[in-house]
């Protein structure tokens, strides 16, 4: 009972302060996984993907993802289903109470000197807080660290520069596939790392 | 109208939504401004704006808003309900099926390549939210000080948004500026 619990308030935190899209909830994950041990960020890295590919909303795929392996991985799967519906509850129940009370006074809160005040600082902290959780991202993928501390134990492996290099030009300067959904993307890797068999 | 009929328009968005964000506007647009004319035109845009300053996902920010506008609070959980529902189906399918088959040799394979795709796309959309967000030297402070922060010290995410909206107050917040 008490991991239900710490489960939905640790969702209830993200879905309070993760602001600006999904992508804002990877570092507030990062931390979770940190704290509890719930999951790896290697873990959290494969869940991105997931939430990526799947239908629907990237910030409450990911909690359903995390809500599912923290609680499978404590009482096997079918616990699991319950955990995916605790982390999205969690995930959203802030957000609609403070909507449900904007809601009331929509006009004066977009134009409030103070809100455009806060966003135009938090939005530089989102961006930051992404970039540290992507730094860790690759630390752990591309040079299987954990943390940019150990930097000396690093394994550096050419395979994963090379992929990184492939999407991003697929991803940032070929005309023809910059436009394109980011699965197609994912799916390619996933082609490549079974052809170059990258999990060593 | 009832509150099925709110549920299911909004799962629907949930389940043709790819990617969220941006992505789900002309999706939203065209069930709840088209289809259904729950809303107008120039009110999804006023629930993507203020789903931007809030926090929450903007696709729940905007069913919130509208269930609430059809069916008053009651409503807006509906819709809301109604937009995770598909997500929280699909993703706990896929994440049973990748526990199941996460000791194979192919599967480790498969997912060793898609973190570095995975790498890829948050340098992506950290590019792209940097235009937007740091664009003055104060913002870029912000945006290094965090960094380092959290980077280097393990800073709490949930500490760092508060100082950050504390200096957006304090450099933004005061009248004339």
């Amino acid at each position: 009972m008490t991991l239900y619990l710490q489960l939905f308030w640790e969702f209830f935190k993200t879905g309070l302060f993760a602001i600006g899209g999904g992508m804002a909830t990877v570092p507030f994950l990062q931390d979770i996984a940190a704290k509890t041990g719930w999951f790896t960020s290697s873990d959290l890295a494969d869940m991105i993907a997931v939430s990526e590919s799947t239908p629907g909303p990237i910030g409450i795929n990911m909690a359903t993802y995390v809500g599912y392996t923290t609680v499978h991985n404590h009482y096997g799967p079918v616990a699991g289903i319950l955990g995916s519906i605790i982390a999205t509850v969690g995930l959203v129940t802030p957000s609609v109470i403070i909507i449900l009370i904007i809601a009331k006074f929509l006009e004066k809160f977009r134009d409030n000197r103070y809100v455009n005040a806060a966003m135009y600082a938090l939005r530089a902290a989102s961006v930051a807080l992404i970039s540290a959780a992507g730094i860790s991202i690759v630390l752990i993928s591309v040079f299987r660290i954990n943390d940019i501390r150990q930097f000396r134990s690093a394994v550096f492996d050419y395979r994963c520069l090379l992929v990184a290099v492939l999407i991003l030009v697929l991803t940032r300067w070929v005309p023809q596939t910059r436009k394109l959904h980011p699965v197609v993307f994912i799916a390619m890797s996933a082609v490549i790392g079974i052809v170059l068999r990258m999990s060593v | 109208m009832s509150y099925l009929d709110l549920f299911l328009t909004f799962a629907r968005i949930g389940v043709l939504t790819f990617g969220g964000g941006y992505a789900m506007l002309p999706i939203i647009q065209r069930e709840i401004v088209e289809k259904k004319g729950w809303v107008s035109e120039a009110e999804v845009m006023d629930y993507y704006a203020i789903g931007q300053c809030t926090p929450g996902v903007i696709a729940v920010n905007t069913a919130t808003f509208t269930g609430r506008k059809v069916k008053g609070n009651l409503g807006g959980i509906v819709a809301t309900a109604g937009v995770v529902f598909p997500s929280v189906v699909i993703i706990t399918v896929i994440a049973a099926l990748i526990h199941g088959f996460a000791n194979y040799r192919v599967v480790q394979d498969a997912l060793a390549g898609i973190r570095i795709c995975v790498c890829v796309l948050i340098f992506n959309a950290v590019l792209k939210m940097w235009k937007k967000a740091v664009i003055d030297k104060v913002t870029l402070l912000l945006y290094l000080v965090i960094l380092i922060a959290s980077v280097f010290f393990d800073a709490s995410p949930i500490l760092m948004v508060v100082i950050a909206a504390v200096v957006g107050l304090i450099v933004k917040g005061r009248a004339q500026s």
